[in-house]
């Protein structure tokens, strides 16, 4: 039991990285991307390969956000600026584009391999050694919590976060103020990617690197930002580690079959409370 | 005649063009004898796709250059019609209806999978279309009778049979503890049958049997009932990826297991990728290159390794080998029916009993290979450089088995 609560909570560090830039670009640009784990994957093979090179995995997470910025950068450039303004489902099907092209292109240039970067980082054992946490973790569940703290205070006190701040809150409002609304949403595509590239390379080393395996993740940073509400940063941490536990207990309890199941089933089960919750608000209106 | 209109046409002709390019090519023009392969060549099964269309590739050469295929007093050389199904049962499916219908292939090669074998098997089936394939273990492909279909390979409830076995008897006689997981997939599933049967014959007990998901990164609690309840093996089946997780979960949370058996460890070079966090593994494998068997284009296991190695830059895994043996018993059928009529074929293909580098191939009436064992063999590691060597069956193990495996911190 402790130890699924502590993995759980370990794990849910690493997915609300992930969920956090997802909340960024829906809050602000209402993109909801769905390439984001084919970048977290991008970023794991950044770290891969400075591992293969000789470099230690571990600077992965200093190197693989700087690639990754401008890699979003490009995108944004490139494709998500001409669908910004449009409706949803443009920015939707075109993100899927991106992912379905990032899979190919990485499935061709990184080969289909399943690969895995080495941090020979030990373990640590608590409590007699009934409960055992690979020191790569809990490296991660650290570098995550430190991003996160950093990202509320860079949000908070920069002139960039507060620009971010104003377009999520009115765009045109914000325009007219002088904030160059491009910018920001250029900026935040970087950050999201870079953030993608973090989590990236914390998962190569403590799980494993494939071309397809995007989507997953992708999955559970959607769900935690549902969960989570858009733009709330400690809303999206709290939602991220919950869901690591929620997983590791149902893998745990029911079997390993159920795990994603469960997981989908908590998306209907948010959903429907949700939905729940609105019409009541929508009846006080009345 | 305006700009759009000569677009237009010529557009259509390059279409024709195209159309006529893939038509038109007999199945045995003059003194070569074409078969027909969808094998994937992108997508997520592109890497063993390689191995395959290599080992396809690499025997072509050699049988060709040495003679090529005697039949009727004429000699013929083969040559192989590739398609890429891109991963893909429904693509596969769809190429396994163009080498037929319209390149008018009468002999098939396997692709890569047991999916994607399953998937076209039916085709060539309908159409009598004689397939020798040799990447699609799994159990259900020899339960449908089909009669077209003949794999050189042994089948995936055979995989990690022998490891129960040995289990068994490093533990006295008696019956042993089990926990296994398994990925939800149909090779892994036919490989949970044959731990099932293994252990209803022994009388061991399943302990723990999970499943894992597809989208499998994280085994941890599966890994964390294991060291709860201590059994004597553990089995791990999920391609390349399972084989990869467990190594590495189990190294991290340091679970003590007797025995760890598993599928796929050459395909995810899990001793180079790992190192010696693998070591003591015991791994299923179709062939291994120390193996004795012989014949006359490859000589042995090793010569062909040898080969392969100079001809592709890398050392061939299983799944090259078994492909290359396909392209044997091909040669070896048309020779025996001196025909090249496809059912004449067939009955000889049904007769097959020969001896390759790859092992002994003798068909059932399924058309499943009888006549070659698993071999398991076990990582073990010289200082940091670790090898695969192989442990059982006795007759071709090159060295001993370690058991029970040390404890991690005696290691």
């Amino acid at each position: 039991m402790v130890q699924a609560s502590i993995d759980g909570v370990l794990l849910g560090i690493l997915f609300a990285l992930i969920a956090y830039g997802m909340a960024l670009q829906w809050g602000v640009m209402s993109i909801i991307n769905i390439a984001q784990g084919e970048l977290v994957i991008l970023g794991g093979y950044v770290a891969y390969y400075m591992y293969t090179a000789g470099i230690h995995p571990i600077f992965g997470v200093i190197v693989s956000p700087i690639v990754m910025y401008f890699l979003g950068l490009l995108l944004y450039k490139t494709i998500i600026n001409k669908v910004i303004n449009r409706d949803l489902f443009f920015s939707i099907l075109a993100t899927f584009g991106i992912s379905i092209l990032a899979q190919q292109l990485m499935n061709i240039l990184f080969g289909s391999d399943v690969v895995v970067a080495q941090s020979n980082l030990g373990t640590t054992f608590l409590f007699d050694d009934s409960v055992s946490l690979p020191n790569a973790k809990i490296l991660s569940a650290a570098v995550g919590t430190l991003v996160a703290i950093v990202l509320v205070i860079y949000m908070k006190k920069s002139k960039l976060g507060r620009a971010i701040r104003a377009t999520a809150q009115n765009a045109r409002a914000a325009k007219i103020l002088g904030v160059d609304t491009d910018k920001v949403y250029s900026s935040i595509f970087g950050i999201n990617a870079a953030l993608c590239g973090i989590a990236g390379a914390l998962i190569s080393i403590t799980f494993t690197l494939h071309p397809y395996v995007g989507l997953p993740y992708t999955v559970r940073s959607f769900m935690i930002v549902i969960v989570a509400g858009l733009g709330n940063l400690p809303a999206v941490a709290l939602s991220g580690m919950g869901l690591g536990v929620f997983e590791e207990f149902a893998d745990y309890i029911f079997g390993t079959e159920f795990r994603i199941g469960a997981v989908f089933l908590l998306l209907v089960f948010v959903l429907v409370y949700r939905r729940f919750k609105l019409s009541r608000k929508r009846e006080y209106l009345k | 005649m305006s700009q759009y209109k000569i677009k237009l046409i010529s557009m259509i002709a390059f279409v024709l063009m195209i159309g006529l390019g893939f038509t038109g090519s007999p199945y045995a023009a003059d003194d070569t004898i074409v078969l027909g392969a969808a094998v994937s060549l992108s997508g997520k099964y592109s890497t063993a796709g390689k191995h395959t269309k290599n080992g396809y590739e690499l025997a072509v050469k050699r049988i060709n250059s040495m003679g090529g295929v005697k039949v009727g007093g004429k000699s013929y050389q083969f040559k192989v019609t590739y398609y890429d199904d891109e991963s893909n049962s429904g693509r596969a499916a769809q190429l396994a209806e163009r080498l037929i219908k319209q390149d008018g292939v009468q002999y098939m090669l396997g692709p890569y999978s047991s999916g994607l074998t399953k998937a076209i098997a039916p085709i060539t089936e309908e159409n009598k279309i004689p397939m020798v394939e040799a990447n699609g273990a799994s159990r259900s492909l020899f339960t449908k009778g089909y009669k077209y279909l003949f794999a050189v390979l042994s089948a995936a409830n055979q995989y990690l049979e022998v490891a129960i076995d040995l289990a068994v008897e490093k533990n006295g006689g008696k019956p042993v503890k089990i926990a296994m997981a398994f990925e939800q997939d149909a090779f892994s599933q036919d490989v949970r049958l044959g731990i099932l049967d293994a252990a209803k014959r022994t009388g061991s007990k399943i302990i723990i049997d999970d499943k894992l998901p597809k989208e499998l990164n994280d085994m941890s609690a599966t890994l964390a009932k294991v060291k709860a309840v201590r059994p004597d093996v553990l089995v791990v089946s999920g391609h390349s990826k399972g084989a990869l997780t467990a190594v590495r979960q189990i190294s991290e949370m340091k679970v003590n297991v007797p025995m760890l058996a598993m599928t796929h460890c050459d395909s995810s070079s899990l001793s180079k990728q790992h190192g010696k966090k693998a070591e003591y593994a015991l791994c299923a494998a179709q062939w291994h290159k120390s193996l004795s068997y012989s014949d006359k284009f490859f000589d042995t296991a090793s010569t062909f390794d040898k080969d392969f190695n100079a001809e592709y830059g890398y050392a061939p895994p299983y799944q090259a080998a078994e492909s290359a043996a396909a392209l044997l018993v091909w040669k070896d059928a048309f020779e025996r029916a001196n025909s090249l009529d496809k059912e004449k074929v067939r009955d000889a293909l049904a007769k097959t009993d020969m001896q390759t580098f790859y092992g002994n191939i003798k068909f059932n009436q399924q058309g499943q290979n009888i006549a070659k064992p698993m071999v398991l063999f076990q990582v073990r590691c010289t200082g940091d450089s670790c090898e695969n060597k192989v442990v059982a069956p006795t007759k071709w193990a090159s060295s001993k088995l370690v058991h029970p495996v040390p404890k991690w911190s005696e290691r």
